[in-house]
C-alpha cells in the first residue's frame, strides 16, 4: 500500500473546478485510489474517482489529505496526484 | 394574413424546407390541422424568423414509491441497464460541455463526472440488489446524496440541483424519453417550452437557438431578459403554443408577440427582411439624440468585464448599470477587497473619460447569495434583498464601496455608485454616507419601489441622482410577480400607473430644484417604443442590453422633444397598457418599417 500526503492548495478548497480536475486524474489512472482527511482511518477513506465523496470529504484550503493506492505503478500515481492538489487550481 | 397571394411555386420552398429539416430531425410531419393556426402571446424581443421548433421535454415524473423491479427482471440486468444510462448521460453532458464555454462549460463538466459517479452508481445498484427497480433506485440513491450535500450547507447545497438534475437525466435515459432541460440540436431551432428556468438560460447556446416562445412567463421573466440579452427573437404567455410537436415549421414574430404555424412565401420573405434590416440596425454612432438634436446619453447595462468590451464596441456611451452580483454569485464566502477591486476595474478601464454607474450587491429573493441571504423567507421580493442585506449582514456593503473607490482610483472612468432596493430618503442619506466615507464622490439610488418613486424629491436631497430599475417597479407597482404567466398583462412598464411613477420621480427631482438626473436602467429602456415615452417623461438617460443601443437610437432620431412629450401624455392618458402600447406604436410609423 503506497500513501501519500497532499495540502489542498485550492483557495476554494477541494470541489469545484479543482475537485473535477483531480477526479478527471484519478479516474485516467488503472489503479484504484482512496482519499481521506489525515487522522482519520484507513477503512472510512472515499474512494477518489468519486466527485461527490470528494465533494462530502469537505476539504478546505489549508487542508491535509491522505491519498492510498495498491499496485503497480502506484508511487508515481500519487505523486502526480498530490501535484495536483498541492497546485491552486482555482486561479489557473 | 394574405396567404391566398402566395403562388404554388414560392409554396415549393417552405415545403422543401420542411423537408429537410424533417430528415435532419427524423421528426413526424405537422399536423396539417395546425397548419395555418396562429398562437398570440407578448412580443418581449424583436425578431422575424422562420424554423422549426424543439420542445422543451416534460419534467421527469418521480418512479412510484416503493415500486419494485418488474417480473422476470433479475437485479444484474437492472443494474447494468442503469450503468448504461449513467454512462449515456454523461456521454451528453460531456459533449454539450464541448459546445459551451465559459462557466456555462465548467458546470456542465461536473455534472457529466456525478452522472456516472462511483459512489452514486454503487448506492443505486445496491437498493437494486434489494428488490428495486432501477427508476426508483437511482431516483433514491441521488435523493441521499442531495440531501447529504444540502446538509454541508453553503456551495455543496447549491450543488444538491446538479444531482437532482443529473437524477432526472439517468431515469429518462432508463425510460427512452428525452433528458430534461434545454433539447440539443446540431442544427438551430426555435426553443418552444412552458417558461424556462434561470438555469435552462443559463445553459441555452445563442448559437444553437433561432427564438424563444413560451406559453407562460411574463414580459418581466427570466425568458425575456436572457433573450434581449441575446438578441434572440421571443414571445411569451403564447396560450397553448407548448402543444406543437418537434419539427413543426413556425414563424415567430418578436415584436407582434404571434407564431403562425407552417408559414407561406411571405413570412419568409418578412424574416428575410428582419435579416438585413438587423445588419443595418447593427450600427450606433454612439451619440443619442433625438430628431431635434436633443441629447439623450444611451448606455448599457453590463454584467463584468467582458460585457463592458462589448458595449463599448457597440457604442455605449457609458455604463448606466454594472451588476456586480458576477463578482459574488456561485460564491460560498465574501470575495476579497483586492478580488473585487480587480472585477470592477475591468470594467472601468473599458469605459475611459466616460460614466460607470456601479450598482452595490443586489442579492436576494431569485438571487439568493448563502452567505447574505435567507432562503427561508416566505415571501423573497418583500424580504431582506438589495440594499437591505445591510441590516442583517452589516460590512459586506462597506467593503464593496471601498473596492469600487479603491478600483476608481487611477481609472479614467467617472464612476458613479447606486444601491438597489431603497424605500425611504433615511436610506438614502445612510447610503450617501456610506459612499462619502468610502471617498465615493457621487452617490445615488435606484428608485424600484413605489415608495421611493413617490417621495423622490426628499431622497434627492441627500443623493446625486436616481436611477429607475423599471422590473422590479412594475411587479411591486401592480403587486404582480414578475414570474408568473397568468399576471404577464399586468406585468408590463406599459402600465399606465407605472408611467404615472416614472413621471412623478421626474417631477420629484424638478421639485428638488437641482435638475438632479433621473435615469432608467430596466429593460423598460431597451423597448424602443417605450424609450421614446421615457424621454418624453423627462427621463434623461437610457440604459440598457448593448444589443438594444442601435434600435432605440434609431427610433429617437426619429422624433423631436415636443413629439416625444405629446406621445407620454397619450400614454399617461391610456385606459390600458395595451392601449397605451398600441397608440404610441401607431404614432410611431418607424417601427413598423424597421419591423421593430
Amino acid at each position: 500500500m503506497s500513501e501519500r500526503t497532499a495540502v489542498i492548495a485550492s483557495r476554494v478548497g477541494l470541489h469545484a473546478r479543482p475537485a473535477g480536475i483531480f477526479v478527471a486524474a484519478v479516474g485516467e489512472l488503472p489503479l484504484e485510489v482512496t482519499i481521506a482527511m489525515a487522522g482519520e482511518p484507513a477503512e472510512d477513506a472515499l474512494d477518489a474517482s468519486s466527485i461527490l465523496s470528494i465533494m462530502s470529504l469537505g476539504a478546505s484550503n489549508g487542508d491535509t489529505v491522505v491519498l492510498r493506492a495498491d499496485g503497480d505503478g502506484a508511487d508515481e500515481a500519487l505523486d502526480s496526484l498530490v501535484r495536483i492538489l498541492e497546485t491552486d487550481l482555482d486561479a489557473e | 394574413m394574405p396567404r391566398s397571394t402566395v403562388t404554388p411555386s414560392r409554396r415549393l420552398g417552405i415545403k422543401e424546407l420542411r423537408t429537410i429539416v424533417q430528415t435532419l430531425s427524423g421528426k413526424a410531419s405537422t399536423d396539417q390541422a395546425e397548419t395555418g393556426r396562429t398562437f398570440t402571446g407578448v412580443g418581449v424581443s424583436p425578431g422575424r424568423i422562420v424554423g422549426s421548433i424543439l420542445l422543451m421535454p416534460q419534467p421527469v415524473r418521480e418512479p412510484g414509491a416503493g415500486e419494485r423491479l418488474a417480473e422476470g427482471t433479475t437485479p444484474e440486468e437492472a443494474s447494468a441497464a442503469l450503468r448504461v444510462a449513467a454512462k449515456a448521460a454523461q456521454t451528453n453532458l460531456t459533449a454539450r460541455s464541448v459546445g459551451a464555454s465559459g462557466a456555462g462549460r465548467e458546470v456542465l463538466e461536473a455534472t457529466a463526472l456525478m452522472a456516472n459517479d462511483p459512489m452514486l452508481v454503487k448506492a443505486a445498484v445496491k437498493l437494486i440488489t434489494n428488490g428495486s427497480s432501477a427508476e426508483r433506485a437511482i431516483w433514491d440513491a441521488a435523493a441521499s446524496v442531495a440531501e447529504m450535500l444540502h446538509n454541508l450547507g453553503g456551495y455543496m447545497a447549491e450543488r444538491a440541483t446538479d444531482v437532482l438534475d443529473v437524477r432526472g437525466r439517468i431515469v429518462a435515459e432508463l425510460r427512452g424519453v428525452p433528458a430534461p432541460g434545454i433539447p440539443y440540436s446540431d442544427t438551430p431551432f426555435i426553443l418552444v417550452g412552458e417558461d424556462l428556468a434561470p438555469a435552462d438560460t443559463a445553459t441555452l447556446d445563442p448559437s444553437r437557438v433561432l427564438a424563444l416562445v413560451t406559453s407562460s412567463g411574463g414580459p418581466q421573466s427570466h425568458t425575456a431578459i436572457i433573450a434581449r440579452a441575446l438578441g434572440l427573437p421571443a414571445v411569451v404567455a403564447a396560450l397553448g403554443v407548448d402543444g406543437l410537436t418537434d419539427g413543426t415549421i413556425v414563424f415567430v414574430d418578436g415584436a407582434a408577440g404571434t407564431i403562425l404555424v407552417d408559414p407561406g412565401a411571405d413570412e419568409v420573405d418578412l424574416a428575410k427582411e428582419w435579416e438585413t434590416t438587423t445588419a443595418a440596425l447593427a450600427v450606433f454612432d454612439g451619440t443619442g439624440r433625438l430628431k431635434d438634436g436633443h441629447l439623450v446619453p444611451l448606455l448599457s447595462n453590463v454584467g463584468g468585464a467582458t460585457d463592458a468590451v462589448k458595449a463599448a464596441a457597440a457604442g455605449a456611451q457609458g455604463v448606466g448599470l454594472l451588476r456586480t452580483e458576477f463578482c459574488f454569485l456561485e460564491r460560498d464566502i465574501e470575495p476579497s477587497i483586492a478580488e473585487q477591486v480587480e472585477a470592477y476595474r475591468g470594467v472601468f478601464d473599458a469605459f475611459p473619460g466616460k460614466k460607470v454607474v456601479v450598482r452595490t450587491l443586489d442579492a436576494g429573493a431569485d438571487k439568493p447569495l448563502p452567505f447574505l441571504t435567507d432562503a427561508s423567507e416566505p415571501n423573497p421580493a418583500l424580504g431582506v434583498r438589495g440594499y437591505r442585506t445591510d441590516f442583517t449582514s452589516p460590512g459586506v456593503l462597506e467593503r464593496q464601496l471601498q473596492a469600487i473607490a479603491q478600483a476608481a482610483d487611477g481609472t479614467k472612468a467617472q464612476v458613479w455608485v447606486m444601491a438597489p432596493m431603497i424605500a425611504t430618503a433615511e436610506e438614502a442619506e445612510h447610503f450617501a454616507g456610506l459612499c462619502a466615507a468610502a471617498g465615493l464622490k457621487t452617490s445615488g439610488v435606484m428608485v424600484e419601489v413605489p415608495s421611493a418613486a413617490l417621495t423622490a424629491a426628499s431622497i434627492l436631497e441627500h443623493v446625486d441622482f436616481v436611477s429607475l430599475g423599471t422590473n422590479d417597479l412594475t411587479q411591486y407597482a401592480m403587486a404582480a410577480d414578475r414570474q408568473l404567466g397568468p399576471l404577464a398583462a399586468l406585468n408590463t412598464p406599459w402600465q399606465p400607473a407605472v408611467l404615472q411613477l416614472i413621471r412623478l420621480t421626474v417631477a420629484g427631482s424638478r421639485d428638488e430644484g437641482n435638475d438632479k438626473p433621473v435615469g432608467v436602467c430596466g429593460e423598460a429602456a431597451a423597448d424602443p417604443a417605450l424609450a421614446v415615452v421615457l424621454v418624453g417623461l423627462g427621463v434623461s438617460t437610457l440604459s440598457m442590453t448593448a444589443r438594444a443601443l442601435s434600435a432605440v437610437a434609431a427610433v429617437l432620431a426619429s422624433v423631436t422633444l415636443p413629439e416625444a412629450q405629446q406621445l407620454a401624455t397619450l400614454a399617461l392618458k391610456s385606459h390600458s397598457a395595451t392601449d397605451a402600447r398600441r397608440i404610441v406604436r401607431e404614432k410611431l410609423p418607424i417601427l413598423n418599417t424597421l419591423g421593430l
